[in-house]
């Protein structure tokens, strides 16, 4: 069968999602396009190098909308042969754009592709498309919808989840971006980016809190205890679902939550012939990918059933993967998948996520596949798996394996 | 019959009367739509007719739709009822909109002939959606008159473009109250709110001379205007998104999911304000459709509209007893039943002698009236005159010669057969020979009471539910010996306090209790069982409940639970089947938890008495682990079943003698599942033979109360429903 390798993957410094942010400034179309145009530098992309640009993004109004891809193509130095496509899936958006590069690549639709996203969510505000499941009466009462704050708070309601724990594992998440920056580990992937005139915008993740420590974090008043308890009362709709609870536990806020902020990531995915025709070495293959659906109401839990199903598909065992990266959406999500699989926390996200560093949602899914690579190559193991939960109930993962 | 006749004035002014012949009130039935339809062809067709004024040929506009009128829309389209009421849905939009574009041209919106409504009073339901159709809407200045759309209360909502039209009038969330929870405003709060145009000394002069003036512009809605907005925003504007995001999450935390109508309402308000006005009624009219093809809304209608009504006025009262109004009432006992009765029963202007043992506790009893009049004042709702009057009529005593020209007693002291036999035969001493006793008692039986009694065939039960004056259910009980007179005389006492009767004959608990009491159980049961409170109390409240069962017990204390367990145990022996939740009850009681009288109970209180949430303890000594939970739906049907197999035991003993008295009565006086219509029609919804299986399930697994009964069974096997078997022809 034709293997799908990742021959590069680079990402954009995430910058404060608001209008003091450093990104602010740069349009959604240009910070895709320096993606775009890093990759065909670093990998000589002339002419119709690659079969498409499959890209990931969220909210697609406005200059996110009317396919960002073909836009972001056209605003690069790639080929004007070469299409685009604009997908969503929520917070897997990034992921799915590479999974669906890989899947084709295997099935022989092309010999390469490149993949990512990106979100500008200082510039297009979350949730301005519009959502048919929080606002049609009928959808929104069947699915018991609640927003997903309420639905993380759920989960950590279910499984016994503290506001101790999920403020710890965010002081792990800013301690390791600290570090992973400090070390330079990120230095292979992140491209700086710069204005018009080739000067320098953000070269560094902006969004880290280094000095966030547990009584900081414990300062913080709960986010979503009254939208669930006073208006409009989400916590009833959520136990309307799980009758067994008396109360929703709310333990999530800003601190344990992750960052809004604005960011792009791209890989280019190529088959062996690529790789020898292009004169570039594959990195590693993608050994398999993963969607699932989960009850719309706890949302969040995807990554679990996504992964059992990935390691039933490729036929592999949990203790077969090095490590771990568990998109950081909330923190009770981390901690279920920990408790769920029973790994060891050092292996989970060990350079940070997205409550240190942020969450561009169209992006994030490609930024952490290329985050998992370069650790694997850092630690020098082979096995790894990226994960992340996705809004209104569904989970994807995607494994990759080192060549 | 004509309900609307039609008269051009020599200004060229077309009055359209409505009025129903024989009737007190306006009611729209489906010859009265054709009527005015017709009237209203012939007025636009009239060169001489430059405008046209509905009105009403009675003291208010009209009441509502003739519900019945939906029910043979639904029976005369045969196989195919959802289309025999869309399309009858879509011909009662199809007038209304012809009023409202009133010959208008499409393009221009010019040459409308103005059409104004006049109200002399109470405008509700179609009574209102009708004036909501036409340009200008005059009420006169009647501050007891209720402009307003209550339909959802019955378990439907507007479908004669009354959702549409207000929600594009006042925005979604303006419209709410008024079409989510049926709230109705006197005049001058309706124009105030945005719901009428003017309130006026003469709706019909003032609609005329409007008529007269209105230019082209007066006469178009502004939906119909290209630049229409919708107020507060349409579900993908920034605030109208929130609105409907939040809207959705009210109403299902509020309904638990188990009613209907609001769901479907706010459906046709987010999807019809997405698209023009006349596509928005066509959605209006398909989820008014899906509602009524809904068996919950049917069996709504039926108890809580048709029944309820047939029942309040006087259904079951015996026919050959004249009038039985009273003209003065004995309350003896000024605890808080006697004063709720005393209060209650001066508001229907009754004159009351309020008794106790000393005169501070009759005071006592008169102060309730007193309190419940201020409140009223600061509200906004009475006036210092208004309490004047309804305390002079009572007159608190120590003394029983007052209760001389009495011709109704209401006895509500201790429940003691001791105590009460001590009063009654004080009482019979001096009251009037032909004067009717009624005891309020909640637990003893009436023919052991009536011993106690010289004249039994005078004797009845008339119990009322706490708080008095918000319960709107008596229960009244016939002892053996209980004559039709006073039957009447308790019915026609009911009516006069205008609250909802049900009659029952002599039997443990009588009707309501009797079902309320194995619901309690059943919840204390599965705590005992290990089953998580909460479970258990959000199953009871997403049936549609007010308060679960372990609440309830709180409220009603849980030494009175004991009392009960005790009494019943020595009374039943053997047959005793309660043992499993006494073991929790008692052991609460040995724990000093007596319910929230003492701040702690299955729930923890704080210092003020504010439930907290479920007792720590309750779980540390019953509540097993999370997978050893049981099913929703199984704890849902073992609350259910313990109710209504009770009710269906009830019936087949003659307790209870009319199965529309079962459903009203589970309703109004314990809050069963409203949606459902009562016991008797929810089993109906599951059909016999899935209840009779269901009941075998249940006794396998949990015990003999479940047992089917053999009314049940019988059902079951002949393929009968409750409504076909015992309902009233005219009921269903």
């Amino acid at each position: 069968m034709t293997e799908a390798y990742i021959y590069d993957a680079v990402r954009t410094p995430r910058g404060k999602g608001r209008p003091d942010g450093s990104l602010h400034e740069v349009t959604s179309v240009r910070l895709s396009a320096q993606v775009l145009d890093s990759l065909k530098e670093r990998n000589n992309l002339e002419g119709h190098a690659v079969e498409d640009v499959i890209w990931g993004n969220v909210t697609q109004v406005m200059e996110q909308g009317a396919c960002l891809a073909r836009s972001a193509v056209l605003a690069s130095e790639l080929d004007e042969s070469i299409p685009g496509l604009a997908i969503n899936r929520f917070c897997a958006s990034g992921m799915e754009a590479v999974n669906l590069a890989a899947n084709q690549v295997k099935g022989g639709a092309g010999d390469a592709y490149i993949a990512g996203g990106v979100e500008m969510m200082s510039r297009v505000a979350m949730g301005s498309d519009g959502a048919a499941i929080a606002a049609d009466p009928n959808l929104a009462m069947n699915t018991y919808f609640v927003p997903q704050g309420i639905s993380a708070d759920l989960i950590a309601t279910k499984y016994g989840f503290t506001r101790d724990q999920a403020d710890a594992l965010a002081v792990e998440s800013q301690k390791r971006a600290k570090a992973a920056w400090d070390a330079k580990r990120f230095e292979k992937s992140v491209i700086t980016v710069r204005d018009i005139n080739g000067l320098e915008i953000l070269s560094y993740d902006e969004f880290i809190r280094p000095g966030t420590d547990m009584q900081a974090l414990g300062a913080l008043k709960p986010s979503f205890k009254d939208m669930g308890e006073m208006m409009p009362g989400f916590d009833k709709v959520a136990l309307l679902k799980y009758p067994q609870f008396e109360r929703i536990n709310h333990i999530h806020h800003a601190g344990n939550s992750s960052g809004i902020v604005d960011g792009a990531a791209g890989v280019l995915i190529g088959n062996k012939e690529f790789g020898e025709r292009m004169g570039i070495k594959p990195r590693a293959r993608i050994r398999a990918t993963a969607k699932i659906g989960t009850d719309p109401t706890i949302m969040l839990t995807g990554p679990v059933p996504a992964t059992q199903k990935i390691l039933k598909d490729s036929g592999l065992s949990i203790k077969d993967i090095d490590l771990f990266e568990v998109n950081e959406a909330f923190a009770s999500v981390v901690l279920l998948f920990q408790q769920a699989f029973d790994v060891d926390p050092a292996l989970v996200n060990v350079n940070g996520g997205s409550i240190a560093m942020g969450h561009p949602l169209g992006a994030t899914g490609a930024i952490i596949i290329g985050t998992l690579l370069d650790e694997l190559e850092r630690q020098d193991k082979e096995m790894g798996l990226a994960t992340l939960c996705i809004a209104s109930g569904m989970g994807a993962a995607t494994i990759i394996e080192r060549v | 019959m004509t309900d609307f006749t039609m008269n051009t004035d020599a200004d060229g002014v077309a009055i359209i009367t409505w009025d129903c012949p024989g009737k007190s009130m306006n009611v729209m039935s489906g010859e009265a739509l054709l009527e005015l339809n017709d009237c209203v062809d012939k007025a636009l067709a009239d060169e001489a007719v430059k405008g046209i004024v509905i009105t009403s040929g009675k003291k208010e506009f009209a009441g509502g739709m003739d519900l019945n009128v939906l029910a043979d829309m639904r029976a005369n389209a045969g196989d195919e009822p959802a289309k025999g009421l869309f399309e009858g849905i879509m011909q009662m939009h199809a007038l209304l909109r012809k009023i409202e574009r009133s010959g208008m041209d499409p393009k221009t919106l010019k040459g409308a002939k103005p059409v104004a409504a006049a109200l002399p009073g109470t405008a509700a339901g179609i009574g209102f959606e009708l004036p909501l159709a036409c340009h200008r809407i005059f009420v006169a200045d009647n501050p007891k008159a209720k402009i307003g759309l209550p339909e959802i209360l019955v378990g439907i909502f507007p479908g004669a473009g009354g959702t549409t039209r207000l929600a594009r009038k006042l925005g979604a969330m303006m419209a709410a109250p008024f079409l989510l929870e049926g709230k109705m405003l006197d005049p001058k709060k309706a124009k105030g709110a945005g719901l009428i145009d003017e309130v006026v000394e003469d709706p019909v002069a003032a609609a005329k001379e409007w008529v007269l003036k209105a230019t082209d512009a007066d006469c178009v809605k502004p939906w119909d205007k290209k630049d229409y907005k919708m107020p507060g925003g349409a579900p993908y504007h920034p605030a109208g998104f929130q609105t409907f995001v939040g809207a959705s999450a009210m109403i299902n935390g509020k309904t638990a999911g188990a009613y209907p109508a609001p769901k479907a309402l706010l459906s046709a308000v987010y999807e019809g304000a997405m698209v023009p006005f006349d596509t928005a009624l066509k959605i209006e009219a398909r989820w008014f459709t899906h509602v009524l093809m809904n068996p919950s809304s049917a069996a709504m209608i039926r108890s809580l509209f048709l029944n309820k009504e047939a029942l309040e006025k006087g259904a079951v009262r015996p026919a050959n007893v004249d009038d039985q109004r009273v003209k003065k009432l004995g309350v003896l006992g000024a605890g808080m039943m006697g004063a709720g009765i005393a209060l209650v029963s001066a508001l229907a202007g009754i004159e009351v002698v309020l008794i106790d043992s000393t005169q501070e506790a009759a005071d006592r009893g008169k102060a309730y009236s007193e309190k419940y009049a201020d409140g009223g004042i600061k509200k906004g709702r009475s006036t210092p005159e208004k309490k004047e009057a309804l305390l002079s009529l009572i007159t608190p005593t120590t003394d029983y010669a007052a209760l001389a020209d009495c011709d109704l007693i209401i006895e509500a002291v201790f429940e003691d057969p001791g105590v009460k036999a001590e009063v009654t035969a004080k009482a019979e001493a001096v009251i009037p020979a032909d004067c009717i006793y009624a005891s309020n008692t909640s637990t003893l039986p009436i023919s052991g009471l009536a011993k106690a009694s010289s004249r039994p065939e005078q004797f009845i039960g008339i119990h009322f539910f706490s708080p008095v004056e918000k319960m709107s259910l008596v229960e009244i009980i016939k002892g053996e010996k209980t004559g039709d007179r006073a039957v009447a005389k308790a019915l026609d006492y009911v009516r006069q306090i205008r609250k909802t009767p049900i009659v029952v004959n002599d039997a443990r608990f009588f009707y309501a209790n009797r079902c309320i009491i194995p619901y309690i159980n059943e919840g204390v049961r599965m705590v005992g069982e290990g089953v998580e409170p909460a479970l258990i109390e959000n199953a009871a409240r997403m049936l549609g409940f007010p308060v679960g069962p372990l609440q309830l017990n709180d409220e009603t204390s849980i030494d009175l639970g004991v009392k009960i367990a005790k009494a019943t145990k020595a009374a039943l022996g053997n047959a005793y089947d309660a043992g499993a939740a006494d073991e929790v009850l008692f052991w609460l009681y040995d724990q000093g938890r007596m319910g929230r009288k003492s701040k702690s109970g299955y729930y923890a209180y704080d210092e003020a008495g504010k439930r907290l949430g479920i007792w720590p303890g309750l779980r540390d000594k019953y509540t097993a682990e999370a997978d050893a939970q049981p099913e929703l739906i199984d704890v849902q049907h073992r609350l259910m079943f313990s109710q209504v197999l009770e009710a269906v035991r009830a019936l087949e003993e003659g307790v209870l003698m009319d199965i529309r008295e079962g459903d009203v009565g589970a309703i109004l006086g314990w809050g069963f599942a409203p949606w459902s219509g009562g016991p008797f029609s929810w089993l109906d919804m599951l059909g016999a033979e899935y209840a009779a299986e269901r009941c075998d399930q249940l006794e396998a697994a949990y015990g003999t109360r479940f047992k089917c009964p053999a009314l049940l069974r019988e059902m079951a096997e002949k393929g009968q429903s409750f409504y076909g078997r015992f309902g009233q022809k005219k009921a269903a």
